[in-house]
């Protein structure tokens, strides 16, 4: 890639004076200031847990069915018919795919990211998973499983924005993202039905809610918190909540058409 | 000056191919934006770092655009080349030369928003200089025609319906439009102002239309030029209304479907030739309708309607 990276800059040159108009793309300094924040320490005699559930009301709208014949081999991936996973509501009447974190209350602090990275896989020409949550700093490893070619473009405001090629049995992809921004799509021009959602969160106290359409955030020190649930098509819900020392406390949110 | 030029049919014939690549490179263009192919190839000049790529999904739309694009950049390299050689107006040099720049410029611009992820500004640029570019290689068709080295026809102006400065008023108005439509694709402003912008621009294509209907209707190459342009331009309203519906149809829709893009791409090519046959009508009004104080030397003056 560096000589994408050298012609960016060559033909970036005589453009400079319509910087201005910019891209959109550079990292915004908020990463730096939370280098120089005090260490964050939960004491776990105290920490407690935020559970939620998240519903729909009304009909679900019907998902089409992704046509893959433009690419004969995605087409063979999938032996029966599959749906876009843009509003998937559970047997139960929740929502998956709803991202959910604690938005505002936490004390200034550093978290330290996990050095596991998140992995997202591009599996039968569909992302999985369709949402993924991740901690800033804190790797993310791009698969490609599929025997064509892919290319893996993340459309982050906040963070620098990217565009990579990922041929199949190419080496996995190592990814960080230095400041929060909640959602942001990943896409595959390639195979444009292909669309992921990330949300980097600065702290440890985020879920995606999966088949049951409940969430729990563990380890959470007390306070009152604003809890935010992000879904890609409906949008921005949020609350407020006080968790008591060892408590637990709890908040729903609800979704409908 | 187009009475020293003897014709020459294997430049005019060349010419002609040209403009057709093209159209066919602006249709190329369209499918790639309408088939969201745009970053389906992350690196440029080579694609996935080969000449010719795995020609699947949305790389064969991205791939087979820069494939037909670098086509048309030889085939204006020749053009520009066979220009030098064998003509001597000096303006049609220059315009040669011209054409050459706007297609080195255009392959810049399509690698610049590759390389940059598409922001509006570099795309839509991109779409602009295509749309003059095409109108540049209709003009060189016409220039190298015998039908244009026979010379004018000139005509008196009419003082009280005067056509020569209305007849610039379509092709900057043309091409107004087209620019909020390639804003509006790239999503830097909304379809809306593509849409309430239209009307103006079909009403400017009619008054100019219409008044040489109108007012030189013995004129042969003026009335052909606007039945040409009012008829592009009757397809492209409807073929525009035609695409903005299956918009509003697949608004939902999680991958470009297909009567969505064949309308839109359709609606972008006859966008071309929309502007292309403005530019055209203009050329001729100001060769055949001369200036009240140039005079009417060397012309085949024929009456006014």
């Amino acid at each position: 890639m560096w000589e994408n990276q050298y012609l960016k800059r060559l033909l970036a040159a005589p453009l400079l004076f319509l910087a201005a108009c910019g891209t959109g793309s550079q990292p915004k300094p908020e990463a730096a200031a939370v280098q120089n924040l005090p260490a964050a320490h939960v004491d776990p005699a105290t920490a407690g847990s935020i559970t939620g559930r998240i519903t729909f009301a009304g009909t679900p709208p019907a998902m089409p069915v992704i046509d893959f014949s433009s690419n004969p081999q995605c087409e063979r991936a999938h032996k029966t018919p599959w749906k876009a996973e843009t509003v998937v509501v559970n047997p139960n009447g929740t929502l998956s795919n709803v991202f959910v974190w604690i938005k505002d209350g936490l004390p200034p602090a550093r978290w330290d990211a996990p050095s596991e990275p998140a992995h997202l896989d591009q599996n039968g020409c569909i992302y999985e998973p369709h949402v993924l949550g991740i901690m800033e700093g804190q790797p993310l490893e791009i698969l490609n499983s599929d025997p064509v070619n892919h290319n893996v473009h993340a459309e982050s405001k906040v963070n620098a924005a990217w565009n990579e090629s990922q041929p199949p049995r190419a080496e996995h992809k190592f990814k960080r993202f230095d400041s929060a921004e909640v959602l942001f799509p990943v896409t595959c021009s390639v195979h444009p039905w292909m669309k992921s959602y990330i949300g980097v969160s600065p702290h440890p106290f985020f879920a995606v809610t999966g088949a049951e359409g409940t969430f729990t955030l563990k380890g959470v020190p007390p306070g009152t918190y604003t809890v935010e649930a992000v879904h890609e098509k409906y949008g921005r819900k949020e609350g407020k909540l006080t968790l008591e020392a060892g408590g637990k406390a709890t908040i729903d949110f609800a979704y409908g058409s | 000056m187009e009475a020293n030029n003897p014709y020459r049919r294997g430049l005019h014939r060349w010419s002609i191919l040209l403009a057709c690549c093209t159209l066919l490179l602006v249709v190329a263009g369209g499918l790639v934006t309408s088939r969201d192919a745009g970053l389906s190839v992350p690196d440029w000049p080579l694609s996935y770092g080969k000449l010719m790529p795995p020609m699947e999904g949305g790389i064969l739309y991205e791939h087979g655009h820069r494939m037909v694009a670098t086509t048309v950049g030889l085939f204006t390299i020749v053009s520009m080349i066979w220009i030098l050689r064998t003509e001597r107006r000096r303006w049609l040099r220059w315009l040669g030369v011209a054409a050459l720049v706007a297609v080195i410029a255009q392959g810049v611009l399509g690698g610049m928003t590759v390389l940059f992820l598409l922001p509006w500004w570099i795309s839509t640029s991109h779409a602009c200089l295509a749309q003059l570019f095409f109108s540049t290689t209709v003009a060189i068709a016409l220039f190298t025609s015998d039908w244009w080295l026979a010379g004018p026809e000139t005509i008196h102006e009419d003082e009280r319906h005067p056509i020569r400065g209305l007849s610039l008023l379509a092709p900057v108005s043309v091409l107004g439009q087209l620019a909020l439509g390639a804003a509006a694709r790239h999503k830097a402003i909304g379809t809306i102002f593509h849409i309430s912008f239209s009307p103006v621009v079909t009403g400017v294509i009619l008054w100019v239309s219409l008044r040489i209907l109108l007012h030189y209707p013995r004129h042969r190459e003026l009335r052909r030029g606007a039945v040409t342009l009012l008829g592009i331009t009757f397809c492209q309203v409807f073929l525009g209304i035609a695409a903005y519906m299956t918009r509003i149809a697949y608004a939902d829709a999680v991958q470009p479907m297909p009567l969505m893009v064949t309308f839109t791409v359709i609606h972008v090519a006859v966008g071309a030739l929309t502007m292309a046959a403005s530019v055209a009508l203009a050329i001729l009004v100001r060769r055949n309708v001369p200036a009240i104080s140039s005079g009417f030397a060397g012309a085949r003056a024929v009456a006014a309607g």
